[in-house]
């Protein structure tokens, strides 16, 4: 049985623990309130940009227009973004994505097709690299540094994205990312970037106003597709973000609960420890006494 | 008709402006536009340059720098979607001068072709910039 010092020792270490993980807690709260409120500030222009590209996509005529629209005319080459966060110590947040992104490796290399991977964030990485190092061309971290994530983070991985396209190294991109669907679930997603893929229901008014364009459609669509793609990796990136932060909370609200726990626990045995320790004595004192 | 549309200006990490508008002057790729309430619909691409406000009849021009973007223009509404947007007011052509100097030392010396395309880009907003500062 340890002794009672012990047992002083491990609850003192136990609830400085509890601390540090309601203190990242609280952390984890203040930044997924401004993660969310940024992932909202970004709406408009997303939800304004995907109409534009609907309109100007309606005035191309099908089976035409840039590769970024319809394609490579082949999927033969992948290329997986896949968005994890930086730090650990979120729960399930990183585990979940890359067993996703493993799987979605495994049913693409069974369907023939060749897979390139590019991490966004140290957590991806470090995982994928134990068994698909050598798919693995590129790696981007500390996106955001220390501050707010900004679009010009979402262009530096947009900009890799755009230039391994023009350089014909692959066909088909998807990106892979925690999808934030409450604050205490987060889904990993995939979602094609190129060749772009429209949503059923933006053709809706498309024919109610004639539009005009200027440039001509096809120039306006050069333009168009590539900033689309920035906008969706920002939002992915923001998505994820915010998942990051409610991951984090969740998982240090549980271990603050754990800890909690193993302090009551500890102190019970410990107040045995002590009471055996009292009686131990009494005894002693008392059978010295009778045997004078 | 109405004397004024709303008029938004839209930043990826923000809705900047979001208000009635007389008249808005638009740099367009292939020239200028100016556009006040019932213009026909058009859909734009914007270069780096200034856009000019006037919120009333009588009122004064308030010109913002934007860095190039798109624009969708229907009778009642003009929505300008900007990568970034300052107000002329607040550059500096100083700082830019040397940031232009230093934007166009890094290019020199980029060999990545990531590299090169975020610079490129970057000189021409910082061009952009410059001019609109000139021309106040």
């Amino acid at each position: 049985m340890p002794s009672l010092k012990e047992y002083r020792t491990r609850i003192a270490s136990v609830k400085s623990t509890r601390k540090i993980t309601s203190a990242m807690k609280m952390v984890a709260a203040s930044k997924l309130k401004r993660a969310q409120e940024a992932a909202q500030a970004s709406q408009p222009y997303a939800s304004a940009m995907a109409g534009m590209i609907s309109r100007v996509a309606a005035g191309v005529a099908a089976g035409s227009g840039p590769a970024l629209l319809v394609g490579t005319g082949s999927s033969e080459k992948h290329l997986l973004v896949v968005c994890s966060s930086d730090r650990g110590l979120c729960g399930g947040f990183n585990g979940n994505l890359v067993r996703f992104a493993k799987n979605e490796i495994r049913r693409l290399q069974g369907e023939g097709k060749k897979v390139e991977i590019v991490c966004v964030g140290r957590k991806a990485r470090d995982v994928l690299k134990r068994d698909y190092a050598t798919l693995i061309t590129e790696t981007i971290t500390n996106l955001g540094g220390r501050g707010r994530l900004g679009f010009a983070d979402a262009l530096k991985v947009s900009d890799l994205i755009l230039a391994k396209f023009n350089a014909g190294e692959y066909d088909v991109c998807s990106l892979v990312y925690n999808q934030f669907v409450s604050v205490l679930a987060q889904k990993p997603a995939t979602q094609q970037l190129i060749p772009f893929v429209m949503a059923a229901n933006e053709n809706v008014d498309v024919a109610a106003t004639p539009y005009s364009f200027e440039p001509e459609e096809d120039v306006i669509l050069a333009d168009l597709l590539p900033k689309n793609i920035s906008v969706q990796v920002f939002r992915a990136l923001l998505d994820s973000a915010a998942g990051e932060q409610a991951a984090r909370m969740t998982a240090m609200d549980n271990a603050t609960r754990n800890a909690g726990d193993m302090i009551k626990n500890l102190s019970v045995k410990y107040n045995r420890a002590r009471q055996a320790y009292i009686t131990k004595e009494l005894i002693e004192i008392i059978s010295g006494a009778e045997a004078v | 008709m109405a004397d004024t549309f709303n008029f938004e200006l839209v930043s990826p990490e923000q809705k900047l402006i979001s208000e009635q508008a007389f008249q808005v002057t638009i740099p367009g790729e292939e020239g200028d536009v100016g556009v006040r309430a019932g213009h026909m619909a058009l859909v734009m691409t914007v270069r780096p340059g200034v856009v000019e406000v006037i919120r009333t009849e009588d009122g004064v021009k308030e010109k913002i720098f934007i860095a190039g973007g798109f624009a969708d223009i229907s009778q009642t509404n003009c929505t300008v979607l900007a990568e970034e947007a300052v107000p002329v007011a607040n550059l500096n052509a100083e700082k830019l001068t040397a940031e232009l100097h230093n934007v166009t030392e890094h290019l020199s010396l980029a060999d990545s072709e990531v590299e090169k395309l975020s610079l490129n880009r970057k000189l021409a907003i910082v061009t952009a910039m410059l001019d609109a500062v000139k021309a106040v």
